[in-house]
């Protein structure tokens, strides 16, 4: 299947080991990304400020993509979930769809509202599947512990993913993560909020909330804690270090993002698949896998 | 506990607040408490509660919300919308209550130097050089900025650009 692939503003600067291991984990696995040069912000930055703002700033690469005829794939959270609710009210409200089209009308642009938004889990657990990705592995991760993190925009608001994923009982990245042959872990904090969406506001909550996830994933024994998201990424590689001195807390909480554990286990090597960005290393997970 | 003067009180609050798009839902709360039970904030800062929140909006409590430096703390988790029974969607009424300190009362200086950023790169991050040397090296086609669409879409009265005090940075 073919999508065109959504960067948004944070992963194509700041987290290349993400893009890259995602595209050539879709490559693998039979997925054709396009990309489209003119996509830019996905609007979610300026929701606090205008929501309106959001609404024709997500519109404009939701009437690029209508124009293309392919749905969307995003790697961010947040990019996913903003796109995807306003591609949920252009279909759902013909006044919101015309008043976005009134100011699309000023940059030459128009949308009906066919266009689709998946995140990568999604378009993964839709288009090939755990079975598919089961049969694509060559390396199995034997003897891999992961702690998955979904992140809040990936299952909520949960009227957006009907059909996808529950809030409250989540378990597509975790068979995700077992089809990859490694074990998934288990902790009492798995639902918990980042804080991203404060750090800009109040970084002394932020830190607050992502060290509770934090101290959970350290003690359980876990290899490395699996994201899918950069904001989340942000509070738990990020501020790891500095919540580490601020509380005291022995964090040891190597972070990846889902795509690289999955490229390892479909036989690509840690640096195909840009492990040496990630600034909390997950150096016992890879001698295990690379020796 | 502070005393409220009736007199200071905007009756006018809760519907304008309700106009805003996502703020339609508030009046249908009946301080159920499910929102701030639901809350990963308020356990770390009591004055970001949900429930509290809503009823100083329908009391008309308009500039002890608007111009006060907590309704900048939700997370955008969506846990309180998720709970609620009566379909208050109350992260969007937040998104409503922010959008009107904005125009308003105070906006927190960072919402608008990202703001200025995205209309002159048309994205968060500048992209130059540098950062596409960086993709060359890992394979990855370059970023090109197009900024050129953003003016038209985000006209400058659409905020108020005022720094104003109570805002936290």
């Amino acid at each position: 299947m073919e999508a065109l692939l959504y960067l948004g503003c944070t992963v194509p600067v700041r987290n290349l080991n993400y893009e890259v291991s995602a595209r050539l984990t879709a490559k693998a696995l039979g997925i054709t990304f396009r990309d489209l040069e003119e996509f830019g912000c996905c609007g979610f930055p300026l929701k606090s400020l205008n929501v309106e703002d959001t609404l024709v700033t997500a519109a404009r690469n939701l009437a690029l993509a209508e124009r293309e005829g392919l749905d969307i794939c995003a790697l961010c959270n947040a990019c996913a979930g903003t796109l995807n609710e306003v591609a949920h009210q252009v279909r759902t409200n013909p006044e919101t769809r015309e008043k976005i089209n009134q100011r699309l009308r000023l940059i030459g642009l128009h949308l009906e509202g066919n266009v689709r938004v998946r995140n990568f889990m999604r378009l993964l657990w839709e288009e090939v599947g755990v079975e598919g990705i089961r049969k694509a592995i060559v390396r199995p991760l034997e003897g891999i512990m992961l702690a998955p993190h979904y992140g809040c925009h990936y299952l909520k608001p949960s009227e957006l993913n009907v059909g996808f994923d529950s809030p409250e009982t989540p378990r597509t990245l975790s068979e995700m993560i077992s089809a990859t042959g490694a074990t998934v872990v288990n902790y009492p904090s798995l639902l918990d909020c980042c804080g991203g969406g404060l750090l800009g506001f109040s970084e002394e909550i932020a830190n607050a909330m992502a060290a509770r996830k934090l101290e959970d994933v350290s003690q359980s024994g876990a290899h490395a804690l699996v994201l899918v998201c950069p904001f989340c990424n942000v509070m738990y590689e990020g501020q790891q270090k500095k919540i580490a001195k601020s509380t005291g807390l022995d964090l040891k909480a190597p972070v990846v993002y889902y795509p690289q554990v999955l490229g390892l286990a479909l036989g690509m090597t840690s640096e195909q698949l840009g492990f040496k960005l990630n600034r909390i290393k997950s150096a016992t997970l890879l001698k295990i896998v690379e020796g | 506990m502070t005393r409220i003067n009736l007199n200071d009180l905007d009756p006018e609050f809760k519907h304008k607040i309700a106009e805003q798009p996502g703020g339609e839902g508030l009046k249908a709360c009946f301080a159920c408490k499910a929102c701030t039970a639901a809350c990963p904030i308020q356990p770390l800062d009591k004055r970001y509660d949900p429930r509290k929140i809503i009823r100083m909006a329908l009391l008309g409590m308009k500039k002890q919300v608007l111009e006060s430096d907590f309704i900048w703390l939700c997370s955008s988790c969506y846990g309180c919308q998720e709970v609620c029974p009566q379909n208050v969607r109350f992260t969007e009424v937040m998104y409503a209550i922010k959008n009107l300190a904005a125009r308003e009362a105070c906006i927190p200086p960072g919402l608008t130097v990202q703001r200025s950023l995205l209309k002159r790169h048309g994205r968060l991050y500048e992209v130059g050089d540098f950062e596409n040397d960086k993709r060359l090296k890992f394979g990855l086609p370059p970023i090109v900025e197009h900024p050129e669409d953003f003016e038209a879409l985000l006209p400058d009265q659409s905020v108020n650009n005022t720094p104003n005090h109570g805002a936290t940075t």
